[in-house]
């Protein structure tokens, strides 16, 4: 069976991508981090589909819609940060911080 | 050569290159890294019998989504060599201790049993998308059962290229 070595690499992928998420300051490549954990959650929802049903299938291209949704809103965002701070630094954004 | 050995080849090369993903100084070496995960995520997909699947991760993740990634790196010139964006040894430190608290905690998925009550009979999958096509196998539920979350994540699409308009056009 290749449910348990599913299982332990999507969880090594998931922690990969929330290490990038707390270690990086650019702003894309923390988006990229995030995809790396949605595709970990894929993995996840495949392993289980083989031993539970499709259902877990249809899941997964739920989870790409909304990705590419993200992906395309989120960038879209940077861009229009981009244009205000000359920067995709994290630590530039600071508006909402109070002091 | 085992179905198991193959399965762990592409999980290695899936987890060495999501590590270098993240340790790259350089966001569009990040995103390479990037692709060669995604492309071992889908040969993972092939093996658990998912063939469509990784279709649509090779067509949408490699192909449509990190084309938007490195278009957006490229166009905010990114790419040129400058300071490390990883921050100092305190902040890595705390994050990799973070991580292995998560890795730790996650740990026991990797021995996750399932009981026979919900578990089909091994080889059901297969038989399935023989009878319906590989494609149909994964369509018939879509445009059945899950029909309406369907059409919810049309809309969803819809609010999405609208969004992004807006917010990355200078004036309407």
């Amino acid at each position: 069976m290749l449910l348990s070595p599913a299982l332990a690499i999507s969880a090594v992928l998931f922690t990969l991508g929330v290490a990038g998420v707390l270690f990086r300051r650019n702003a894309i490549v923390i988006f990229m981090c995030v995809e790396l954990m949605l595709n970990a959650v894929n993995l996840t929802f495949v392993a289980l589909a083989q031993n539970i049903g499709v259902g877990g299938q249809v899941f997964v291209f739920f989870v790409m819609a909304v990705a590419a949704a993200e992906a395309a809103v989120g960038l879209a965002i940077i861009l229009a940060v981009y244009r205000h701070k000359q920067s995709v630094s994290l630590q530039n954004m600071n508006l909402l911080r109070d002091g | 050569m085992s179905l198991n050995l193959v399965f762990w080849i592409f999980g290695v090369v899936a987890m060495v290159s999501a590590l270098l993903c993240i340790t790259r100084k350089n966001p569009v070496s990040s995103a390479l890294w990037l692709v060669v995960t995604l492309f071992a995520v889908a040969a993972l997909f092939v093996l658990l019998d998912a063939q469509f699947l990784a279709v649509l991760q090779v067509l949408v993740y490699a192909g449509a989504i990190m084309v938007l990634f490195l278009f957006v790196i490229m166009l905010l010139n990114l790419g040129r060599p400058g300071p490390s964006d990883i921050k100092g040894p305190v902040a890595v430190g705390g994050g990799v201790l973070l991580a292995g608290a998560l890795l730790f905690l996650l740990r026991p998925l990797s021995q996750v049993t399932l009981s026979s009550t919900i578990t089909l009979p091994p080889g059901s999958v297969p038989a399935l998308q023989l009878r319906q096509g590989i494609v149909g196998a994964v369509a018939n539920p879509l445009f059945g059962t899950y029909l309406i979350p369907f059409e919810i994540a049309s809309v969803l699409l819809l609010a999405a290229i609208v969004g992004a308009v807006v917010l990355a056009k200078r004036k309407l």
